[in-house]
């Protein structure tokens, strides 16, 4: 059987033994994970059927269409994020420990990278982990860090040996984030609500089990999260384009040349953003992404935040009003409301687009660094035992 | 041909082709030349790797490949810069004559074109210029049993070394299409100076110059139409062979040329520069390529996606090119770099069959606003 009948075989009789209608969320899940629907790409075993990446999307098409549970969205970060760094770095126990959960909906995952002094920087960061028998001790600060009220898995990144060069003496854990010394404390954004959190780590365990790759090798770990992370920005297309919002403002309107002219450079852009999207999945052969998925990153931030502005733009004194600066803090329900949130709201969040997940400079640099090969700019800090680097 | 593969495999025999032949020196040469351009090369083009030949159809003497077939070559032809007929041969010619509806003149010139053995363009607008219906005002006269035509065409590419001028003229009935001996009594064909030496544009002069009606009377304008979307997805792919030629000739240099020390791409303005040419022609590929689709499998969208394609591609080649000019520093601005040869390609075929302003109105229309 190719590959692509094998998915379709596998959707078709998911569906039949578990129709939507009739079955609970958590139930679906279960089974479209224990059918290799959950990632295809995966091993077998692992949520998947170990076949193209591309693949996916017949199962995402067509169970959307049946009505079916999204293990996704409620979950993102874990799903597009830590189930394949796991795959590429983890042991197969951690595997069959965490993938079904993750998917199932038992456990959501946050990322616990960025802190005070490390955010472009991220290899600058200094959250420590000391051994202690089976387990570490680890103790620092992170930050932005979103959904953390909700989570039940960290991706953490901390230093653990500061006597290396900045890059080497990181080690990547999965913590668990009910355990003693974790504290997580909201912060407000310019929304009003509070999607991202300080997360305090003090004197908490994390055992040598939840280690992800060899110590040390943290880095090489994290960059298979952030590259996929650019690519979940990326992808998350579900809801309503901007840009087709505007549209649907504009015809509601008098005509204005000015506001005619930006409305068609915007429609053009975003057609092109989706054709571009379109052609990287069809490339991508690969598992993990590479360096150009910076591209997707990149317009997708640039472009949103324009075409978010044309709608307020459109929306004229409308504009002037805000639905509500309630510090709502992040729930189930604030989560399920994402997608239709008010519009002023997702313009001020655009702001997010172009700093989370790698900053547009950093995106920029990069594809200028890894595709386009130009030389490194000199740097004082990279072969430095990072305990003597200058700081401040 | 269609698979991945097989496009490979053409754009490499393509490449390989224009490098030995369409090299730098060549192209200067060229763009002083009376004919401008090679008619070995030419023959070479149809005779071993059958470029005219490949979208026109088998009935009609050609190889029958899909318009993205042919796309690749265009892209070829503009990372190389080629100085040739070809675009106004295949994109403009075998284009307007395969939707004009008249099998009779299909069956007697494109096998011709096929095979490299016709030279053919068409001449649309006039005084002042303009890709559509209204750059339109010469009037075709009854003349016994045929037509005549007279007035002015301008910006006619490669007309100077055509054997059929393809002359959009009004009758009685609207807009018609008319087959033009550019050789016949009354037709005198003047090459302007153009900003772009590589690719010749003339000023056409009829004076009751005897003309056969292709087509229905008063019909030919969405035959012409069609034909134009056509050929601005052949330029868009042109475009994008020339802004990935100059990003790869300004990466480079960035990393061979010193200053203050260290190589100028080590610098972050020029990185963040050359990483958005990237990004525009990343995007300005899958526009094409999207056209090309279109095209090939008769999308009802096409029209739309010809737009956006020429539009983004427009923009985006000479943005590329500029950008190169200024990366480059002063050995940019110099007559014997070859940035600048790109500069006016780009900027003159931001031009040709419309600017991506008037694209862009297109695609307003299309959307509704
Ligand atoms: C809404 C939101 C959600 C987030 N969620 C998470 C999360 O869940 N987990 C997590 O770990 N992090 C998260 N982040 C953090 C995010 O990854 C960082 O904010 C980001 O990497 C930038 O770091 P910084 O904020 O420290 O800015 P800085 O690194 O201090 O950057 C400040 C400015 O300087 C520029 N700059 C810095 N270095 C360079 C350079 N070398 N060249 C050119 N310009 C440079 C930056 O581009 C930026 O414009 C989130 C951020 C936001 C806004
Ligand atoms: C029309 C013209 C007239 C001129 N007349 C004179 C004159 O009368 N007298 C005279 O002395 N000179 C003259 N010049 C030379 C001019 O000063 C230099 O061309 C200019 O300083 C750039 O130097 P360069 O050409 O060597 O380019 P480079 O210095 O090699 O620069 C190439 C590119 O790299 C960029 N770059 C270089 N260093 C950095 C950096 N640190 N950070 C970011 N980007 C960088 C530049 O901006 C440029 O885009 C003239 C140049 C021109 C074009």
């Amino acid at each position: 059987m190719s590959e692509i009948d094998l998915v379709r075989a596998g959707i078709e009789g998911l569906l039949r033994d578990h129709p939507p209608a009739t079955t609970a969320r958590r139930e679906f899940l279960a089974a479209q994970y224990d059918a290799g629907l959950a990632w295809v790409h995966f091993p077998v075993g692992l949520g998947g059927l170990g076949v193209a990446p591309q693949l996916q999307r017949e199962v995402v098409v067509r169970l959307a269409e049946a009505g079916a549970p999204d293990g996704a969205a409620t979950n993102r970060l874990g799903y597009a994020m830590g189930a394949p760094t796991l795959v590429a770095w983890g042991e197969r126990v951690q595997q069959e420990r965490y993938l079904r959960p993750l998917f199932v909906g038992d456990e959501r995952w946050c990322q616990l990278f960025s802190e005070p002094g490390a955010g472009s920087d991220l290899a600058g960061l200094t959250t420590r982990a000391v051994r202690d028998g089976d387990d570490w001790i680890v103790d620092g600060q992170k930050v932005w860090s979103s959904m953390a009220t909700i989570s039940d898995v960290g991706m953490l990144v901390v230093r653990t040996d500061p006597e290396l060069p900045k890059h080497q003496g990181l080690t990547y854990f999965l913590l668990d984030m009910r355990s003693p010394g974790v504290d997580v404390r909201p912060l407000r954004q310019m929304t009003g609500e509070a999607e991202f959190n300080e997360v305090y780590l003090t004197g908490v365990r994390v055992p040598d089990a939840a280690r992800i790759g060899a110590p040390g090798a943290g880095w090489k770990v994290a960059m298979t999260t952030l590259m996929e992370e650019r690519v979940l920005f990326n992808r998350q297309r579900d809801e309503k384009g901007p840009a087709e919002l505007a549209l649907e403002l504009y015809h509601r309107r008098e005509r204005d040349a000015e506001l005619r002219t930006r409305m068609i450079e915007l429609w053009v852009r975003a057609r092109v953003q989706r054709l571009n999207t379109v052609r990287a999945a069809a490339n991508r052969t690969a598992g993990i992404p590479g360096p150009e998925g910076s591209i997707g990153k990149l317009v997708y931030a640039e472009l949103n935040q324009d075409a978010l502005e044309l709608c307020l733009d459109l929306l004229g004194d409308e504009s002037l009003l805000y639905d509500s600066y309630e510090p709502v803090a992040y729930t189930e329900a604030a989560l399920a409301a994402q997608g239709e949130s008010d519009l002023r709201r997702r313009f001020l969040r655009s702001r997010a687009q172009t700093i989370e997940g790698g900053t547009s400079e950093i995106m920029r640099t990069i594809l200028a660094d890894r595709v386009l090969g130009l030389p490194p700019e000199p740097r004082g800090d990279k072969h430095l035992p990072f305990s003597r680097i200058p700081r401040g | 041909m269609s698979s991945n593969e097989a496009r490979d495999d053409l754009r490499r025999v393509v490449r390989g082709l224009l490098e030995r032949r369409s090299t730098e020196a060549d192209v200067r040469r060229l763009s002083e030349d009376p004919a401008g351009y090679d008619r070995d090369l030419w023959s070479v083009m149809a005779d071993q790797l059958g470029l005219q030949a490949m979208a026109i159809p088998e009935a009609h003497g050609g190889a029958g490949f899909g318009y993205e077939d042919l796309c690749v070559v265009f892209e070829e032809m503009g990372r190389a810069l080629l100085p040739s007929p070809f675009f106004a041969t295949v994109a403009l010619a075998a284009n307007v004559l395969q939707h004009s509806g008249d099998e009779v003149a299909c069956t007697r010139y494109l096998p011709e074109i096929a095979t490299g053995g016709l030279v053919a363009t068409l001449a649309l607008g006039e005084q002042d210029g303009g890709w559509d219906a209204s750059a339109v005002r010469m009037r075709a006269e009854p003349a016994g049993a045929g037509w005549t035509l007279s007035g002015v065409k301008r910006f006619v590419p490669a007309a100077h070394v055509a054997d059929l001028l393809l002359v959009v003229a009004h009758t009685a009935d609207g807009l018609s299409l008319f087959a033009v001996e550019p050789g016949a009594a009354g037709c005198t064909v003047e090459v302007e100076l153009t900003l772009d030496l590589t690719r010749p544009l003339s000023r056409v002069v009829l004076d009751r110059v005897p003309a056969v009606l292709i087509g229905r009377s008063g019909q030919a304008w969405d035959g012409v139409r069609r034909a134009l979307r056509l050929a601005a997805v052949a330029l868009a792919a042109e475009q994008v062979g020339g802004a990935q030629r100059v990003l790869e000739m300004t990466v480079a240099y960035a990393k061979v040329r010193h200053q203050f020390g260290r190589p100028i791409g080590s610098f972050q303005a020029v990185k963040h520069k050359l990483a958005d040419m990237l990004v525009a022609i990343e995007s300005a590929r899958s526009a094409a390529q999207d056209a090309a689709r279109a095209a090939a499998e008769d999308d009802p969208e096409f029209e739309l996606a010809a737009s956006v394609a020429k539009a983004v591609c427009s923009d985006t080649c000479t943005r590329a090119a500029a950008t190169a000019i200024q990366l480059h520093g002063g050995i940019g601005f110099t007559w014997e770099h070859p940035v600048q040869l790109y500069y006016k390609r780009a900027k003159s075929s931001e031009f040709l069959l419309g600017t991506p302003g008037h694209h862009r109105g297109l695609v307003g229309r299309a959307i509704g606003i």
